[in-house]
């Protein structure tokens, strides 16, 4: 088969996968799981022969017009070049891995069938964007997959709080989306066409009128997507959802999709200084914000979601110098560790039967309990942290070494300045991760206290598919960046001596100093008691998470914090803590600017609804009712009376044709 | 229309006239006193006044066929009929003081209003109309009997299936349906909703007693 | 004869049966009043048969024809009307047409109507007895 063949089979399989999931989830109910698996699977292995097939060469081209669509013609269109095909691989192996943990993880759940047809779909649609050389075609893929997280973050839609987040996660991205869709509109009109070679062609010989507008309104649409400030704040009330379905939308799909979608079109973005230097802003304030955020949470999950948001600062902040190749070379390795940091989370979280940090800080041994999470989490963490040589360390440094090559003046295509940004803001940032990073472990897997209660072995889908993703946080990006600049714009990508130096020892010492603030507070930990655990350990491992989710608030007072003193976070933030707790308050910021006034709007309307409209309506009803009241009077049943008004009218008919007839 | 304009006027009546006049008032107060009368067999009876006038008036016409055979129909045997329809349904004997519905105001108007209408209407056609009456009887037996069996023999047939169909239908009517009476359902039915309302049905016959 | 005569008498005999026919409360009067009406229709038909066959070169008798057939239908109409009054007495325990009211609106009276076959009867024939 064609290349072309092999890549246009890659998004279908999934998508006919979930079709047929579907179908079959009710009747039988035996084909659902061979049906969520091996259809991704087997889409991981075209993936991996395209990519074989392409091997960093030119880009594979192909498109078909369907349909004329007036003036500017939508294709179905491949454009499958180095970045595509890399991208391609991590998504498939990302599914693949998460469809193969779900098997255990909701093992006993009834939505299963319809849960696993939809990351089937999301899979699909995430393949389409990476895929796509139609702008249109990419849009498409994009909002599916918009709708498949609304569909799965709500998947414990029983839970208030994933009904809320499910809403959020779809309003806010669609908030994004709106511009997004008005960006490329306009793009397509100054460009002529939705195919992104011509647009690309377009962009190089000058031929866009208004780059500065189509960049912002397209970075508007990417920040929704990726979570990107200040439309961010979906991605730590998505942690509602499952944890597999948590592991999918941050390590490869959904927030990939918005930093895929720059590194394509950024030529596009360049075009444009300012937009180069609002990206630069963009990235550093959602980095240094998230990581600050990050080391507040409560919640083992929210803790990884704030610090994915940091991570795709980092990519942001990439594209923002103008070094694509990093940018996504850091999204490739961030996919296998943030994955596998998710992944073990949930096993975490069963194990222990809480998703609170304050709570598994007071039990011990829960590293025996579950070895195999143990070890590929801390490979995972140390990756997070970009400690050599685990694979983050080389991408960050990649994005560090681009930002401090643009911050030198030495490039054309990218200003300065948003190199400075970047820097600053990216070193800043290595302290917070590496710290946040230490946090994570040691309240984790060096509490004290009562024994960890022991739930049984985990389900082997759930171990077997960390190891797996421990290879390519481990080694990834110690063997990959020599050979990745063949596959991207041939940029180098080793890291410099200075920014490694430097990036690795504010590593070492945000993770030392929450080292030593461990120590000093851990000894409060026995006086203050705390924990909540789930009513039913054992359960499978997404029952024990939704019920750990339910009962964080009633226990804790809130669904991000714990009030706890023993925890290092709280000390080393001092009075900053409480408002990097809940996100340094930007959803009530929202809820005053937006929710508060379209509530009261809606009462309005609702009260003239009520009261005006009805009013009219009532009266326009009552008339009839006085009428029909009266007619209903005369229906007596007295047949005389009846008989008496049929002659009396005929005799009146009568007289007046007589009148008529004799012309008086 | 030019025998409309001979010199018949109204003020100088034949003797024919005169008499139809007089016949005529009587049956026309026999009929109102049979409306109006409180006592139900008196108003069968005024009716036999009525249609015993009505029987004169045919004669006068010159119509003697028709008018024995309203003496034999009408009187002899329809308001026999309704005097034994009176009797079956136990109508009480005397003075009934709700003879008349509510109805009756509302009756009166539409009744005189339909009245001066009518009457107005056929003065203003037939005032100048002379029917003469010399010569020959248009309605003797010869002529009526030739022209029924000449010209409406089919439908004199049809009336006769007519007249059979009724006598049919008023046997079922009357008949006693005896499975419907001994139907458990009917019967706990009726039982069932008497109770309430028995001193309701204990108040006519007092009243009737009263009147009687 | 003034054909008026007869004319404006048979008007006359058919209101006082419409007026019957409205204001009497015993089914068994309204159809002596409808039997006034019928005689009125008769006497206008016999009436104008005279003057016809009197004008006219050729008649069929038609109004006294229709006379006939007009009787002939009276009886069996006042046949089966008192059939179907004996039935309704029957089963009502009244002849009233104007306690006949199943087909009211807001209908709830007809129970109180229905019962009375069986109290009435002997109280009516005591009634009968009294008077």
């Amino acid at each position: 088969m064609t290349t072309t063949t092999l890549a246009v089979l890659v998004p279908l399989l999934p998508f006919l996968g979930a079709v047929t999931g579907l179908l079959l989830g009710r009747t039988a109910p035996g084909f659902v799981r061979p049906l969520a698996v091996l259809p991704t699977l087997a889409s991981l292995v075209l993936a991996a022969i395209v990519a074989v097939r392409q091997g960093g060469d030119a880009a594979v081209d192909a498109a078909t017009e369907l349909t004329p669509t007036g003036s500017v013609p939508v294709e179905l269109a491949l454009h499958i070049d180095g970045f595509a095909a890399l991208v391609a691989l991590v998504v498939g192996l990302v599914a693949t891995c998460v469809q193969v943990y779900s098997t255990g993880y909701l093992r006993d759940d009834p939505r299963y069938p319809s849960y696993a047809a939809l990351v089937s779909l999301f899979t699909s649609a995430m393949f389409l964007v990476v895929y796509s050389g139609d702008l249109m075609v990419l849009l498409v893929g994009w909002e599916v997959m918009g709708i498949c997280s609304y569909f799965l973050v709500g998947h414990y839609w029983e839970t208030p709080e994933a009904r809320a987040a499910s809403i959020k996660a779809f309003l806010v991205t669609k908030l994004g989306d709106v511009p997004f869709l008005i960006g490329l509109f306009a793009l397509a009109t100054d460009a002529g066409s939705f195919r992104i070679t011509k647009v690309l062609g377009a962009v190089a010989h000058g031929g866009l009128d208004h780059p500065t507008l189509i960049a912002l309104l397209l970075l508007a649409g990417v920040a929704g997507k990726s979570a990107q400030f200040p439309l961010h704040t979906w991605l730590p009330d998505a942690m509602a959802g499952p944890t597999p379905v948590s592991a999918l939308i941050h390590a490869a799909t959904m927030v990939a999709a918005g930093v895929y979608f720059v590194a394509r079109l950024l030529p596009v973005f360049e075009a444009s200084q300012a937009a180069m230097v609002v990206l630069a802003v963009m990235a550093a304030v959602t980095m240094a914000g998230s990581g600050l955020a990050a080391l507040a949470q409560d919640d083992i999950k929210r803790v990884l979601a704030y610090s994915t948001i940091g991570q795709l600062g980092y990519m942001t902040g990439a594209l923002a110098v103008g070094d694509r190749g990093a940018a996504v070379f850091h999204l490739v390795s961030h996919g296998a560790f943030k994955a596998l940091l998710f992944l073990a989370a949930g096993v975490i979280i069963h194990a222990a039967g809480t998703n609170s940090l304050a709570a598994m800080s007071r039990m011990s041994g829960l590293r025996d309990r579950v070895p195999d999470a143990f070890w590929t989490m801390t490979v995972a963490l140390l990756a997070l942290a970009a400690i050599p040589p685990f694979s983050g360390f080389f991408s960050k440094e990649s994005v560090l070494g681009a930002a401090e090559h643009v911050s030198t003046g030495h490039t054309e295509h990218a200003p300065a300045a948003a190199g400075w940004i970047v820097l600053v803001a990216g070193l800043l940032t290595a302290v917070l991760t590496a710290a946040y990073a230490t946090r994570l472990w040691l309240l984790a897997f060096r509490g004290r206290g009562a024994e960890t209660p022991d739930h049984g072995r985990q389900p082997l889908t759930m171990t077997v598919v960390l190891w797996v993703l421990a290879v390519p946080s481990l080694a990834l990006g110690g063997f990959a960046y020599r050979s990745l600049p063949d596959w991207f714009d041939g940029r180098d990508l080793a890291p410099t001596l200075a920014t490694s130096v430097l990036g690795t020892g504010l590593a070492l010492v945000g993770g030392l100093v929450v080292h030593s603030a461990w120590r000093h507070t851990t000894a409060r930990a026995a006086r203050a008691p705390l924990g909540a655990v789930a009513a039913h350990p054992g359960g499978d491992a997404g029952l024990v998470e939704a019920e750990a989710i339910a009962t964080h608030t009633p226990a804790y007072g809130d669904v991000a914090s714990a009030p706890d003193p023993a925890d290092p976070g709280r000390l080393l933030l001092g009075p900053l803590h409480r408002h990097a707790a809940t996100g340094f308050h930007l959803d009530a910021v929202y809820t005053t600017l937006f929710v508060r006034p379209v509530q009261t709007g809606a009462s309005l309307v609702r009260f003239l609804d009520r009261e005006v409209v009805d009013t009219y309506v009532r009266g326009a009803g009552t008339l009839p009712r006085w009428l029909g009241t009266a007619v209903r009077r005369a229906q007596t049943g007295n047949v005389q009376t009846y008989v008496s008004a049929l002659l009396a009218g005929t005799v009146v008919l009568v007289v007046a044709v007589l009148l008529v007839a004799t012309g008086a | 229309m030019i025998l409309a304009q001979a010199p018949h006027g109204f003020l100088s009546p034949t003797g024919v006239e005169i008499a139809f006049l007089l016949v005529g008032l009587v049956t026309f107060g026999a009929a109102l006193v049979s409306v109006t009368t409180k006592q139900l067999v008196h108003a069968a009876l005024w009716l036999v006044v009525a249609l015993g006038g009505l029987a004169v008036e045919y004669l006068l016409l010159t119509a003697e066929f028709i008018a024995w055979v309203q003496v034999l129909i009408y009187v002899g045997s329809v308001v026999v009929l309704l005097l034994f329809g009176l009797m079956l349904t136990r109508a009480p004997i005397g003075r009934s003081p709700d003879a008349d519905s509510a109805n009756r105001w509302a009756a009166l108007t539409v009744a005189v209003a339909a009245a001066a209408a009518l009457v107005w209407v056929v003065v203003d056609a037939f005032r100048a109309t002379w029917i003469d009456l010399d010569g020959p009887a248009a309605g003797s037996t010869e002529a009526t009997g030739a022209s029924l069996f000449q010209n409406w023999v089919l439908p004199f047939e049809a009336l006769s299936v007519l007249l059979l169909a009724a006598l049919v239908g008023a046997i079922v009517l009357s008949r006693k349906g005896k499975a419907e009476r001994s139907s458990p359902p009917l019967n706990s039915r009726a039982t069932g909703e008497s109770s309430p309302s028995v001193p309701d049905a204990r108040k006519n016959p007092a009243e009737q007693e009263g009147a009687g | 004869m003034h054909l008026a005569y007869p004319a404006v008498l048979s008007a006359l005999l058919f209101c006082t049966g419409l007026y019957g026919v409205l204001a009497r409360r015993n089914a068994i009067l309204v159809l002596m009043s409808v039997e006034l009406m019928l005689n009125a229709v008769n006497l206008n038909l016999v009436a104008f048969d005279v003057w016809l066959s009197r004008t006219a070169e050729e008649t069929l008798h038609s109004g006294q024809a229709l006379t006939l057939f007009t009787i002939a239908i009276a009886a069996a109409e006042i046949g089966i009307g008192l059939a179907i009054v004996l039935a309704v007495h029957r089963n009502r325990g009244t002849a009233d047409i104007d306690r006949l009211r199943d087909t009211a609106e807001g209908h709830e009276s007809a129970p109180s109507d229905e019962p009375a076959d069986d109290d009435t009867a002997p109280a009516a024939e005591k009634a009968e007895a009294t008077a």
